[in-house]
């Protein structure tokens, strides 16, 4: 097997919750020795947030912080000390990359600032990841994944018109935010690699949404070419037909027939329908309402998702079924492609994990231990910097480590 | 000043709709030089528009929406509507279009030609048209094997679900997204459409693509690489994922709801469908909400005194909530509540997001010009970098823009040979008539 791509690359992670360490994990996952750094006592907060193992809110075991920090390595830190601080920069001076999403005024006030750590390691990338970024006057606003959304996001077209605007599923805004914090250290990584030169990183995850494919960047365009906000309905349905979510005999499909497609569903169906429904550039508006109660919905009830999305894939109808966790963790495909990653951990013992976002012989994506237990590496950290066993009781006692 | 981190990699993309065009994206950012190889015989949905040429009475019809074309002066049978389409040309920034037709041997040539001078080959085709075209990764590592070859596609190049046909919004339905979202009390038809997996695996290619550069710098092999868009998309649904295989259980939805205990919401707000979101964590919070409020009588009662009180009435909390929120613009909103040192924040349509003080501020939004579709802003970088200067550097290719560079300055081919290319339907600028969409057409 090829060595993994990242395991010359070193990452000192003072990330927390959510998007700063879905950034590192990806990195983490594919080799690099990353050193996540927490709060003595008490870690990173995420390992206070559900779902926890048996709904035991302990602070190994929540699924959230296990997911997000495989392949990591914990030591605890008081960066608040002196002696904290000048710990944190003995191990900068042999990182790659520095990751952290503190509120922007937090670094700076612990005089740990980019210009600092740059001059202690001058090819160091340093990315900071924030609600709003480094700068500007929103820079001190508090956020959560709701708002990120509404402000950055489609948030204003997402859901229906008759109700408020609903966010989307879990915590993927963050998620998404650290994705592309990821991206954007890797870049600097390789820059730093070819040209010999660190960087500062600002990532503000309103404008990780702002700059987002789901639909936001392109109705933000729509709205500057044309001066039209979109509302929030699914337009697409009203022009095609049969398009979006249907109620079916046990549970339901989406289905993306469309006027460009009516023949495929005219197969689909096996009932002639081009005549009647078809007609100039197959878009027959007014009689979609008939079309969807009269032949569609009649179909649809009566036939099982399985059996919906068979006969449409058949015919090359985009279609899916709406899969709850469960369903998705039968779908044969992933297990088939090897996707699922089994992790065992030293408190919850042995679970499937979300695996590898890509299949690459010459990538290895490995799972080389589990999210790490709160300062386990403090001993296997701290004593090639010169400290002794005695040296890290003090630190302990000191409240330090 | 320091180079554009890609400077001098050249990246050939036959990608399509969302997904492949914003891992190109992210690279084109970053100083590739991206080459879109572009057909003038075959348009796949949503890639340039929902249609070759839309008629001009759907476009009219609908009013915004991420399909819109640039209405004025949009003309389907004298215009290039492909060049004024919002999907396309939101993505397609500093990228460069050529066109050839490769279901023909001069064409599939062109295109051995070029991928033989570039450092990386993507595709996000489904995986039987690669496969008709002869364009496999067998294929191309015989033209150049050091070329790092990704392939995207909805569910990747194996198993059962290998040819289905998705679009975003079907992947997140088998990964259990369209189940998690929506309304906490109405089923999942009570939702628009969305397409996470698109911006999810999008950027998550983007990154694999640089560690595979890194890695072909430490080893010297180029490599295939296997983008299943929903593997990529689920690593984002980590929690929900994890609650399964743990506990056995199924995450149901909870709308607005934070997962953690906050009271948070989206309230109606002054003025036309304008709402503003507010997440109130704990008691420090909630004095400073009750602050911002001028301390309402109905804020002391015993059902709202402690956070887990607050989570159990929360129904009630939001009609008082919303009651304040309606009579007060939503930004206005949002600047009182932050001030006391509580989260919110306004959402956003496109004519507040142009007007956000915090973009105007950082200049996020990007004026661009264009010769055939003229001056306008766009969406600009997610990401701010201290040394290498990343920015909006061309707007995006009218189709065949760049024919005359790429073919004669990259692939040195002669005029009267360029000339031939073009009889033969290679090299243009209109697509053919009569193409409908998804189909290819020869003449």
């Amino acid at each position: 097997m090829a060595e993994q791509p990242l395991s010359d690359v070193r990452i000192l992670d003072l990330t927390w919750y959510i998007s700063g360490p879905n950034c590192t994990k990806l990195f983490a996952d594919y080799g690099a020795d990353v050193i996540k750094v927490e709060k003595p006592g008490e870690g990173d907060p995420a390992r206070r947030m559900g779902p926890f193992f048996k709904d035991d809110p302990h602070p190994e075991k929540s699924g959230l912080f296990l997911h997000l920090n495989t392949n990591k390595r914990s030591i605890t830190l008081n960066l608040k000390s002196e002696t904290g601080k000048r710990i944190l920069k003995d191990l900068v001076k042999d990182a790659d990359i520095l990751v952290e999403n503190f509120s922007p005024h937090v670094m700076p006030s612990l005089g740990l600032d980019y210009e600092t750590l740059e001059k202690i390691n001058p090819k160091l990338v340093m990315t900071s990841i924030s609600n709003f970024g480094q700068t500007g006057p929103y820079r001190d606003f508090m956020a959560s994944e709701l708002i990120i959304y509404g402000m950055g996001g489609a948030m204003c077209t997402t859901g229906v018109g008759d109700c408020e605007p609903v966010k989307k599923g879990m915590n993927v805004i963050q998620y998404q935010g650290g994705t592309t914090a990821a991206a954007a250290t890797m870049i600097a990584l390789y820059a730093a690699r070819a040209q010999g030169i660190g960087q500062h990183v600002d990532i503000s995850l309103m404008e990780t949404q702002m700059a987002a494919i789901d639909r936001r960047m392109s109705e933000l365009l729509a709205y500057e070419y044309n001066k039209e906000l979109t509302p929030r309905m699914d337009i697409a349905g009203l022009l095609q037909y049969p398009y979006g979510i249907f109620p079916c005999s046990d549970g339901y499909v989406n289905v993306a027939g469309g006027f460009m497609f009516l023949d495929r569903i005219e197969r689909v169906l096996k009932i002639p329908l081009m005549e009647t429904y078809g007609g100039v550039n197959q878009f027959n508006v007014e009689r979609r309402e008939e079309f969807l109660s009269t032949i569609w919905y009649p179909w649809v009830m009566e036939r099982t998702r399985k059996e919906i999305v068979e006969a449409c894939q058949a015919e090359r109808v985009f279609s899916a079924p709406i899969n709850t966790t469960e369903d998705l963790l039968r779908e044969p495909q992933f297990q088939e492609r090897g996707f699922w990653g089994e992790v065992d951990h030293p408190v919850v013992g042995k679970a499937t994990y979300p695996g590898r976002p890509a299949l690459a012989e010459d990538l290895p994506w490995v799972i080389r231990r589990p999210a790490p237990l709160l300062g386990e590496h403090n001993e296997e950290v701290y004593t090639p910097l010169g400290y002794a066993k005695e040296d890290l009781v003090k630190l302990r006692e000191g409240g330090i480590i | 000043m320091a180079k554009l981190p890609l400077e001098g990699i050249r990246v050939v993309g036959m990608t399509q709709m969302w997904a492949g065009p914003i891992a190109e994206m992210h690279l084109a950012d970053w100083g590739a030089e991206v080459i879109k190889v572009e057909s003038l015989h075959y348009l796949a949905v949503g890639t340039r528009g929902p249609a070759p040429r839309h008629p001009k009475f759907a476009v009219d019809f609908v009013k915004g929406g991420y399909a819109a074309y640039l209405k004025e002066g949009y003309d389907e049978v004298n215009g290039r509507p492909w060049n004024r389409s919002c999907m396309f040309n939101v993505h397609s920034r500093n990228k460069l279009s050529c066109t050839l037709d490769p279901m023909k041997p001069k064409g599939k040539e062109m295109l051995k030609r070029l991928i033989q001078v570039s450092a990386i080959f993507i595709e996000s085709n489904q995986p039987g048209v690669m496969e008709n075209l002869g364009l496999t990764y067998d294929v191309i590592k015989e033209w150049n094997p050091k070329i790092i070859m990704v392939s995207m596609s909805g569910f990747g190049q194996s198993g059962p679900l290998k040819y289905y046909r998705t679009l975003g919004a079907h992947q997140e339905d088998f990964l259990g997204h369209t189940y998690l979202r929506g309304y906490a009390d109405r089923d999942v038809t009570a939702n628009s459409a969305m397409y996470h997996g698109d911006e999810a695996s999008g950027t998550t290619a983007a990154f694999i693509m640089v560690m595979a550069l890194h890695q072909r710098n430490r080893t010297g092999k180029g490599m295939f690489i296997d983008v299943s868009q929903a593997e990529a998309t689920m690593l984002q649904l980590g929690d929900a994922i994890m609650d399964y295989t743990m506990n056995q259980r199924i995450t149901e939805r909870t709308g607005n709801q934070d997962l953690y205990g906050a009271v948070q919401g989206c309230y109606r707000c002054r003025g036309e469908d304008r709402w503003v979101n507010i997440t109130i964590r704990n008691d420090e919070e909630w004095g400073g909400f009750c602050r911002a409020m001028g301390n309402p009588d109905w804020t002391r009662e015993e059902r709202f005194s402690d956070a887990l009180r607050r989570w159990r009435n929360q129904d009630e909390l939001d009609k008082h909530i919303e009651d304040w929120t309606s009579q007060h613009d939503h930004f206005a909103v949002m600047y009182m509540l932050q001030k006391e040192g509580v989260a919110a924040g306004p959402v956003e349509h496109p004519d507040d997001a142009y007007n956000d003080p915090q973009m105007k501020n950082r200049g996020f939004f990007e004026e661009v010009t264009h010769p055939e579709y003229g001056t306008h802003r766009y969406p600009g970088l997610p990401y701010r970098m201290s040394k290498t200067p990343n920015r909006f550097r061309r707007p995006a290719p009218c189709l065949g823009e760049h024919n005359e560079y790429v073919y004669k300055e990259i692939l040195r081919v002669s005029d009267e040979e360029y000339a031939e290319l073009e009889r033969e339907g290679h090299i243009g600028m209109d697509l053919v008539p009569g193409l409908e969409i998804g189909k290819y057409k020869a003449e």
